[in-house]
C-alpha cells in the first residue's frame, strides 16, 4: 500500500514569472508587424472573390489605386460615378501618366521597369472604366498589372 | 537598524501579465495584414510602338470568349450559362493540337481572346479571367506534375534555379528559347455598345 501512497514533497505549480515575457514577446512580433494604414480610403471597396491568386513578392515595387464609388457620406459632394483614389485624393484618368512616373521616381531606378500596379476595385465597377485606366498605364509603360481579389472560400 | 525589521520591498508583478495582454490584443485588433494577393496580367505595349503588321490567326486557332454589357456570356459562338464549362472548353481548345480540325493547331498556336462591352462588371471580368487562367496553370501544373497552388507559388519566385526549370518545362521552352506552350490570354478593348 505505501507503493502507492508515496507523497513527494515537491510543490506541483507551473511557475508564471516567465508569462508576461511571454506575452511581451507577441507583443513585440505584433507591434513590429503592425502596419499603420495611412490613407482613408474613401470609395467603396467590396472586392470580388477569385481562386487563382499570386502573391507578390517584392511589396516595394507595387503602387496602389482604390477605384469604387465615393463613400455614401461623400456622395452629395462627388456625385455616385466610381472614382479613381491614388493615395489620399481622387484623380482623373488623364492624371494617370503623371502619377505613374511620380510613383516610379519612388522606386530605385534599376527596378523601375518592374513596377507593379495594384487594382483594387469594387465588383460594381464597369469595365468602361477599368478598360480607360489600362489604357492610360500602358501609355505610361507600367504593364504589369494586378487585380487584388479575395480568396473565394466556397471551393 | 529598525528598518531591516520591515519585510523584503517587492513590486507586485502579477499583474503585468495584464497589462500586456491587453496591449498585445489591441495590436492583434488594428493590424491588417496587407494582402498582395490577386491576378496578375501583362498589358500589352502602347499602341503606337506595335509595328503595324498584319498578324493574320486562323479562326480556328481563336477561342472567343465574349461578356456584354448585361453580364452574359457568348464563348466560340455559342451562350453560356454556367461559367464553370469554360475551364474546361479552354483546356480542350489549348491541347488539341490539331485533332479536331475547328480546334486549335497547338497550344503555341492557340489564343484566348476575351473582349468585354463597357458595361460589363468588373466582378463578372474577375471571375471569367479567373476561369481562363486556372485552365492555364491547370495544364501547366499537369505537364510538371505539381499541384496548381505549387505551380502558381512557383511561378512568382523565379530566382530560385530549381523554380526557373520546373517553370520552364511546364512552359514548354525549347533550346532556341522560344516558349512553344504560352499563356495567350488577349484582352481586347471592350466594345462601346453598353456605354458607362
Amino acid at each position: 500500500m505505501s507503493k502507492f501512497k508515496k507523497k513527494s514533497n515537491t510543490s506541483q505549480e507551473i511557475p508564471t514569472s516567465a508569462l508576461p515575457d511571454i506575452i511581451f514577446m507577441l507583443l513585440f512580433f505584433f507591434m513590429v508587424t503592425t502596419v499603420m494604414r495611412e490613407n482613408t480610403i474613401n470609395v467603396e471597396q467590396r472586392i470580388p472573390p477569385a481562386t487563382e491568386l499570386k502573391k507578390l513578392q517584392r511589396k516595394s515595387l507595387v503602387a496602389h489605386l482604390n477605384i469604387g464609388k465615393p463613400k455614401p457620406h461623400l456622395i452629395p459632394v462627388l456625385g455616385a460615378e466610381p472614382r479613381i483614389q491614388a493615395n489620399d485624393v481622387y484623380i482623373e484618368t488623364d492624371n494617370l501618366v503623371k502619377w505613374v512616373l511620380e510613383e516610379k521616381d519612388q522606386i530605385n531606378e534599376v527596378e523601375r521597369d518592374l513596377m507593379t500596379v495594384a487594382l483594387k476595385v469594387d465588383k460594381e465597377v464597369k469595365m468602361g472604366l477599368i478598360s480607360d485606366i489600362q489604357l492610360e498605364l500602358r501609355e505610361a509603360n507600367a504593364r504589369r498589372l494586378l487585380y487584388t481579389t479575395i480568396l473565394n472560400s466556397d471551393e | 537598524m529598525a528598518r531591516n525589521k520591515r519585510g523584503n520591498p517587492e513590486i507586485n508583478s502579477s499583474s503585468m501579465a495584464d497589462i500586456a495582454f491587453l496591449l498585445l490584443i489591441f495590436f492583434l485588433v488594428t493590424t491588417t495584414i496587407a494582402n498582395d494577393k490577386g491576378l496578375m496580367i501583362q498589358l500589352p505595349p502602347k499602341p503606337d510602338d506595335i509595328e503595324n503588321i498584319d498578324v493574320k490567326l486562323k479562326e480556328k486557332n481563336l477561342f472567343k470568349v465574349y461578356v456584354n454589357s448585361f453580364d452574359k456570356l457568348l464563348v466560340e459562338g455559342e451562350p453560356m450559362q454556367d461559367i464553370s464549362q469554360l475551364r474546361e472548353k479552354v483546356k480542350e481548345h489549348v491541347t488539341n493540337n490539331g485533332r479536331n480540325p475547328e480546334m486549335s493547331d497547338s497550344p503555341k498556336k492557340a489564343v484566348v481572346s476575351f473582349k468585354t462591352d463597357r458595361g460589363t462588371s468588373y466582378e463578372l471580368y474577375i471571375s471569367v479571367l479567373n476561369e481562363l487562367q486556372g485552365a492555364y496553370y491547370e495544364m501547366y501544373a499537369e505537364r510538371v506534375g505539381v499541384s496548381v497552388g505549387a505551380w502558381r507559388d512557383l511561378s512568382t519566385k523565379l530566382d530560385d534555379p530549381e523554380n526557373r526549370r520546373l517553370y520552364d518545362k511546364g512552359r514548354d521552352v525549347n533550346a532556341n528559347g522560344d516558349v512553344m506552350f504560352p499563356m495567350n490570354i488577349s484582352i481586347a478593348e471592350p466594345s462601346k455598345i453598353g456605354g458607362n
